[in-house]
């Protein structure tokens, strides 16, 4: 880890203790704790996508997976929600691993179609399995969580431990980029044939990386089932996995920061429009939450034709340029007064 | 003795749902082929094109109650200028594409027109009257809709007007000579942008009318785009990707496999069976069952 990836987490760290004492409607904290979970299945995504060049449209169904995972064996089953996690998550291992051996070797256009494919095979699935997931009508009342016989019964409570999972598996991604793994991956991104010629085994590291990210989306989903306590298959849709990508391309592909900062900017978006609505009506315009899919696509594409490495990337590259010229105007004067 | 009729009309029944259904998806597949043998790209909205041909259709012929001739070309004039817009907008300023890239930005099209098309048609399906009865013919116990038949006998006209214009007219020679090999077209003094500017217009324009001609049978709603994408997608491929006559026979054929997994094993899986088939071809033989392997090895992705 460098230096700045530190002081990142630390000022993450300090954000998160101080936003509940500043946020205090349930609301807004139920707003931060899903802005949580997405951030976790966008760095798994961010890895998978960014470090190694794969793109997947299918992590909802991971997601799914582990939500569902958590949801049927603690109902029916009554296991700990603890031992449910854990099955999810050697489920997704499985599940990931199987898939991913043949569509990994699918390059491109051929893996995004595979991916999205295979989330759209989950979602079926987890509508039409009624016996098992519930059909339409989903899974009631799931346990809540406890740690060492401490309930997790608040929205601050799931709050602070949701964001510390985050910030945990953000330290473990980051000491991964950093790692051999890491330099292997970015060398497969580089040039799959030229990695391979280096000793870098992409077929195994590909897979790994993959089973990786899956492990992110799982816990995700397992979270999101504690949390919520109830789960339908609406929020695992094909659009749920698309919107995981909106969020890691819109950040910055390329920077696990990047993808945190998309996850973050489009899970407060909707909130963000609301508010702007009410703004906008004092100007006789009137904005649906209906336009958001919209406002979503929009700033996708605007983002991807004008900053292809992402806001992270744009933002810093604008504040460096400011600088640069800033120095480069203090030498130009300083020249010009000799 | 009545059972070898029994199954006869069973095997008639899934071969009328088959081509009905199938159509479209060969309709789509094609749409997909056209783009992807000019510029390389697969098009994730090419589902979206599909959804909007229909909804379309349906407030033309409907709301304005245009005839439905009218209101067929209208709308697939409306979605061809939709599908010159995005090329003209987002593929053709990408100075330096990757892979990645393009499929993100086909993507954000795609959310953009589903945004768009939600805020316009609302979230209800929308009902369309069929081109001519809707009364269903008996044919050896097997029941069919005229519209089916509108259906095959639409999708065997554009594979007429697919072949003649490739094989037969100066602009769909370009357009081969184009997905064969983009720089020794250039240098035969081809306009390639504009190439690639006609495949969008074309591929959207198909798209627009698998849309208009299914619309009487599914009624259309705006969340659709996804699975008939990805649907025809599952046909190209399966056909060959790039080759659009494999992609017809191949999405008729996913179509009946469909029918009959609706019948036999049930409805509610059915979605699933293209998508399994997608995978399986994916993953057992990525050049499909009309493509080469040798071919496909020298294809960029």
């Amino acid at each position: 880890m460098k230096q700045k990836d530190y002081i990142g987490i630390a000022a993450l760290t300090t954000l998160i203790i101080i936003v509940p004492y500043l946020v205090t409607n349930d609301y807004y904290l139920g707003v931060l704790i899903f802005t949580a979970l997405n951030c976790l299945a966008c760095i798994g995504l961010c890895l998978l996508m960014g470090y190694a060049g794969q793109i997947s449209i299918g992590h909802g169904a991971f997601i799914a997976i582990g939500a569902y995972a958590s949801a049927i064996l603690t109902t029916k089953l009554g296991w700990s929600p603890w031992a449910a996690m854990g099955f999810g998550v050697v489920t997704v291992i499985f599940v990931a691993f199987f898939v991913g051996i043949p569509t990994l070797r699918l390059k491109g256009h051929y893996l995004a179609m595979a991916t999205l494919g295979f989330a759209s095979i989950v979602h079926i699935v987890s509508v039409a399995a009624v016996g098992f997931t519930g059909g339409p009508s989903g899974i009631m009342n799931i346990p809540r969580l406890s740690i060492f016989g401490f309930q997790l019964n608040s929205d601050v409570k799931f709050f602070y431990f949701s964001w510390a999972i985050v910030i945990a598996g953000l330290y473990l991604a980051v000491n991964l980029i950093y790692s051999r793994v890491g330099r292997g991956l970015k060398a497969i991104h580089g040039s799959q044939d030229a990695a391979s010629s280096l000793g870098v085994n992409i077929t195994v590291y590909k897979i790994k990386i993959f089973v990786l990210s899956a492990i992110y989306a799982s816990i995700s989903g397992s979270l999101y089932a504690h949390y919520v306590l109830y789960i339908d298959p609406g929020p695992f849709d094909v659009m749920h996995s698309v919107l995981l990508v909106t969020m890691v391309a819109v950040g910055g592909i390329h920077n696990i920061w990047g993808a945190l900062t998309g996850a973050i900017l489009l899970s407060l978006l909707p909130e963000f429009l609301s508010f702007l609505s009410d703004y906008l009506q004092g100007f006789g315009i009137r904005y649906k939450t209906d336009y958001d899919t919209l406002v979503y696509g929009a700033i996708l594409l605007l983002i991807m034709l004008f900053l292809p490495e992402g806001l992270f990337d744009g933002l810093y590259r604008s504040i460096k340029a400011v600088f640069n010229l800033k120095n480069r105007l203090m030498k130009g004067r300083s020249q010009g007064a000799v | 003795m009545d059972q070898p009729a029994h199954i006869l009309s069973d095997i008639l029944q899934f071969i009328f749902m088959g081509l009905q259904r199938g159509s479209i998806y060969a309709l789509a597949a094609m749409g997909f082929n056209m783009i992807y043998n000019a510029t390389g790209i697969i098009n994730f909205a090419q589902g979206e094109f599909v959804v909007l041909g229909g909804l379309m259709m349906v407030t033309l012929s409907t709301a304005l109650s245009l005839s439905i001739p009218v209101a067929f070309v209208l709308t697939t004039l409306f979605v061809t200028v939709v599908g010159i817009c995005m090329e003209r907008f987002t593929i053709n300023p990408v100075k330096h594409p990757t892979v990645l890239r393009l499929i993100i930005i086909t993507i954000a099209v795609s959310i953009i027109i589903k945004g768009a098309a939600m805020c316009l048609w609302g979230k209800n399906s929308h009902f369309m009257r069929h081109f001519s009865s809707s009364e269903t013919w008996e044919i050896y116990g097997a029941t069919i809709l005229p519209q089916t038949i509108w259906i095959i006998g639409i999708l065997l006209c554009i594979v007429a007007g697919y072949i003649f214009f490739f094989n037969y007219t100066m602009t769909g020679k370009c357009m081969r000579a184009c997905a064969i090999n983009r720089d020794a077209a250039r240098l035969a003094g081809i306009n390639d942008r504009k190439m690639v500017m006609l495949s969008f217009a074309l591929s959207a324009g198909i798209g627009a009318i698998a849309g208009i001609i299914i619309t009487p049978i599914i009624q259309m709603d705006y969340t659709r785009g996804a699975l008939l994408g990805i649907k025809g997608f599952g046909a190209a491929v399966l056909g060959g990707l790039g080759n659009s006559m494999g992609a017809v026979i191949a999405g008729i054929l996913i179509g009946i496999l469909e029918a009959m997994a609706a019948g036999y094993v049930s409805s509610h899986y059915m979605d699933a069976i293209a998508l399994i088939i997608l995978l399986a071809v994916l993953f057992v033989k990525p050049s499909g069952i009309f493509g080469s392997a040798e071919a496909m090895r020298l294809k960029e992705f």
